[in-house]
């Protein structure tokens, strides 16, 4: 059944954090819980931060663009997601590849339309060439399917599973498991196929790879390409538990940003292990402090990082 | 590269320029009883003001900030929160509704001007991003809901006016005039072009003797003082702050789309910006109003990427093309 919403933003809880507090009825196992349900929610939506990120740096380490509407490719394929699923009953599980298809497509369209006219202009150029394109998306979905929220409810990879007493979320916990699996899969492609091996090596000397007969431009689309389609298993994987909304990119998208800067710009390794960080960093933090002010220590622990190392945790000198 | 002008087109900017001003300075008797007009007027010049202010920092030093809605924001916040309890009249309280913005760039741009690149952009938004969301729950400025700045006698001392909107158009464009004016001096003198090297080349700069980094602090105390300024005046036109309207993260973007857009790191870049993407924003909002479908960012968002696209180095290249002001063909893009 899907439910709409309306109104503001501010009645949208963080649905994905919305933690459930345990029976009051031994202090010891209610710390426990809470401790293993602040883990999995935080891995959850670390994971998610992750493979958004990773598709990002990914883009990023080819050709040395950021991509501004990186958030409003999550909210893509949260949309496309509920369509299907609103349209013909297809469960987030089952339509999961065929957004990530249809992600990848989308990438490399926004590649050739695009961004293959910025890519010799300067980096303000390119900044606000994907800042257009993010304005253009979140009013196109606006236009198309109104301010209202969706939300996808009763999907398979819902409700709660019980583990020794513990309970713990299911979407949280199948978001872990996806975003690794989407994860080692890429990591596959790119350190352990010929098309990942060209990939490396456009992003290393594009001009020496085009020498050595790599189609360069290619290389680049399929950047777009594979980047957009991270990004399309994590929003399949995020509708399972979270609001859609035209502005919902803003809120992963910025944290992924800073994923990426703190792991080291182009670096896949680090986008994975700071996405992880931040988010667990700021689930607990939500938890213990305050909820309002949950991203400012993610934000501050950026400066910190790239003060003492200019180029993130592992990026390129 | 710099963009110096060529002598011929110094010769010309000064008449043109002066034609411009006065034919401004008469527009309010034709659209005096025009609301939507004299607002629209007033909002190009508060944003060109600010475009200037991103432009010195962004445009002459290289600089990319996308956190620079949080220096307007300070001003307006300062410029708020003197007239509210202390009812300081806001020209008195301009000195620190500008030394408090300054002050915060600077002190912001000693860790961040480290940084190079991409990881200096992200640090921008990550700062200005942290001070909304400590400005949301911070009560002492009214938290989420804001300030109110109290109804007060209409008047210049004030800085309030109820039934005639005219002599806020005044203020701004005198504060664009003004700002504009400091620019174009600016832009010619010493500490402009080692601005300009910053952008250019930090090692050769730095290998000649010179400190990039006492540059970008003294174009960041610039760039902060004029956003500052355009915030108090922000908050006195509408006498109302909060952290959604004067800190949100539209701001910083839309001041950077301004100069950007316009031509970054030239004199009249920010005001051609202004010009041509407030009319078109108010335009096609009311033209598809009561749609309640956003067509005017669609809108928007299209035309952006057209000018990235197809006029990389701003509206002002096209313009100077069309006016054939500039014999260059094939202006370098680097900046």
């Amino acid at each position: 059944m899907a439910v709409r919403f309306r109104g503001g933003e501010a009645c949208v809880a963080p649905a994905g954090l919305a933690l459930r507090r345990a029976d009051p009825q031994s202090g010891e196992t209610m710390s426990e819980q809470l401790i293993v349900q602040l883990v999995v929610s935080g891995l959850g939506m670390g994971f998610i931060f992750a493979l958004i990120a990773i598709g990002l740096t990914l883009i990023y380490g080819v050709m040395d663009v950021v991509n501004f509407a990186h958030g409003e490719f999550i909210m893509l394929g949260m949309y496309v997601t509920y369509l299907a699923y609103a349209t013909w009953g297809a469960d987030p599980l089952v339509s999961l590849p065929f957004v990530a298809a249809f992600m990848f497509c989308f990438g490399v369209a926004v590649y050739y339309l695009l961004i293959r006219r910025v890519i010799r202009g300067s980096m303000q150029s390119q900044i606000f060439a994907t800042f257009g394109l993010m304005v253009f998306l979140q009013a196109s979905a606006q236009f198309l399917m109104g301010a209202d929220y969706f939300a996808i409810r009763n999907s398979w990879l819902s409700g709660v599973v019980k583990l020794s007493g513990i309970v713990l979320p299911v979407p949280q916990l199948a978001a872990v498991v996806g975003a690794s699996v989407a994860t080692a899969l890429l990591y596959l492609l790119v350190f352990r196929t010929s098309v990942g091996r060209q990939l490396r090596a456009a992003s290393q000397d594009a001009q020496a790879a085009s020498t050595l007969g790599i189609n360069v431009s290619l290389m680049y689309a399929l950047a777009w390409g594979i980047g957009a389609a991270c990004v399309g298993v994590a929003a399949s994987l995020l509708s399972n538990f979270y609001y859609i909304f035209p502005r919902v990119g803003a809120v992963f998208v910025l944290l992924a940003y800073v994923a990426v800067a703190l792991g080291g710009f182009g670096s896949i390794h680090g986008a994975l292990l700071a996405g992880v960080l931040i988010g667990l960093l700021q689930v607990v933090i939500g938890f213990f402090v305050s909820s309002e002010l949950k991203y400012v220590p993610v934000y501050m622990l950026y400066l910190v990082v790239v003060l003492l190392r200019p180029r993130g945790l592992f990026g390129r000198t | 590269m710099s963009r110096l002008p060529s002598p011929r087109l110094t010769g010309l900017y000064l008449p043109v320029a002066v034609l411009i001003v006065a034919g401004l300075l008469v527009l309010p008797l034709a659209i005096a009883d025009q609301p939507f007009e004299l607002r629209m007027a007033t909002l190009v010049f508060l944003f060109a003001t600010m475009g200037h202010g991103w432009n010195v920092l962004g445009g002459f030093g290289g600089q990319i900030s996308i956190g620079h809605g949080l220096y307007f924001g300070l001003g307006a916040y300062t410029s708020a929160v003197l007239s509210v309890p202390h009812s300081v009249y806001p020209w008195l309280g301009l000195p620190v509704v500008i030394l408090v913005p300054t002050l915060c760039g600077v002190l912001i741009g000693v860790p961040c001007f480290r940084l190079r690149g991409h990881y200096f952009v992200i640090a921008t938004l990550v700062v200005a991003e942290s001070a909304f969301q400590v400005f949301t729950v911070w009560d002492w400025v009214g938290g989420a809901t804001g300030l109110e700045i109290p109804v007060r006698r209409e008047g210049w001392l004030n800085f309030q006016f109820h039934r005639d909107k005219t002599s806020y158009y005044y203020i701004a464009l005198g504060m664009l005039v003004l700002v504009t004016v400091g620019i174009w001096w600016l832009r010619r003198s010493r500490l402009g072009f080692l601005l300009r090297a910053v952008r250019d080349d930090e090692t050769a700069l730095r290998s000649l003797g010179f400190s990039p980094q006492a540059y970008k602090s003294i174009a960041m105390a610039i760039s902060a003082a004029i956003l500052g300024a355009a915030g108090m005046f922000h908050a006195q036109y509408v006498l109302f702050v909060d952290p959604f309207s004067v800190l949100g993260l539209q701001i910083s973007v839309l001041v950077a789309l301004f100069a950007i857009l316009g031509g970054s790191g030239t004199l009249f870049g920010p005001i051609l910006g202004a010009a041509v993407l407030v009319p078109l924003s108010e335009y096609s909002r009311i033209a598809f109003s009561g749609s309640g479908r956003n067509v005017d960012l669609l809108v928007y968002g299209f035309m952006i990427m057209l000018i990235a696209a197809y006029q990389p180095d701003g509206l002002i290249g096209w313009f100077r093309r069309l006016s054939n002001l500039s014999q260059r063909t094939g202006v370098s893009t680097k900046g």
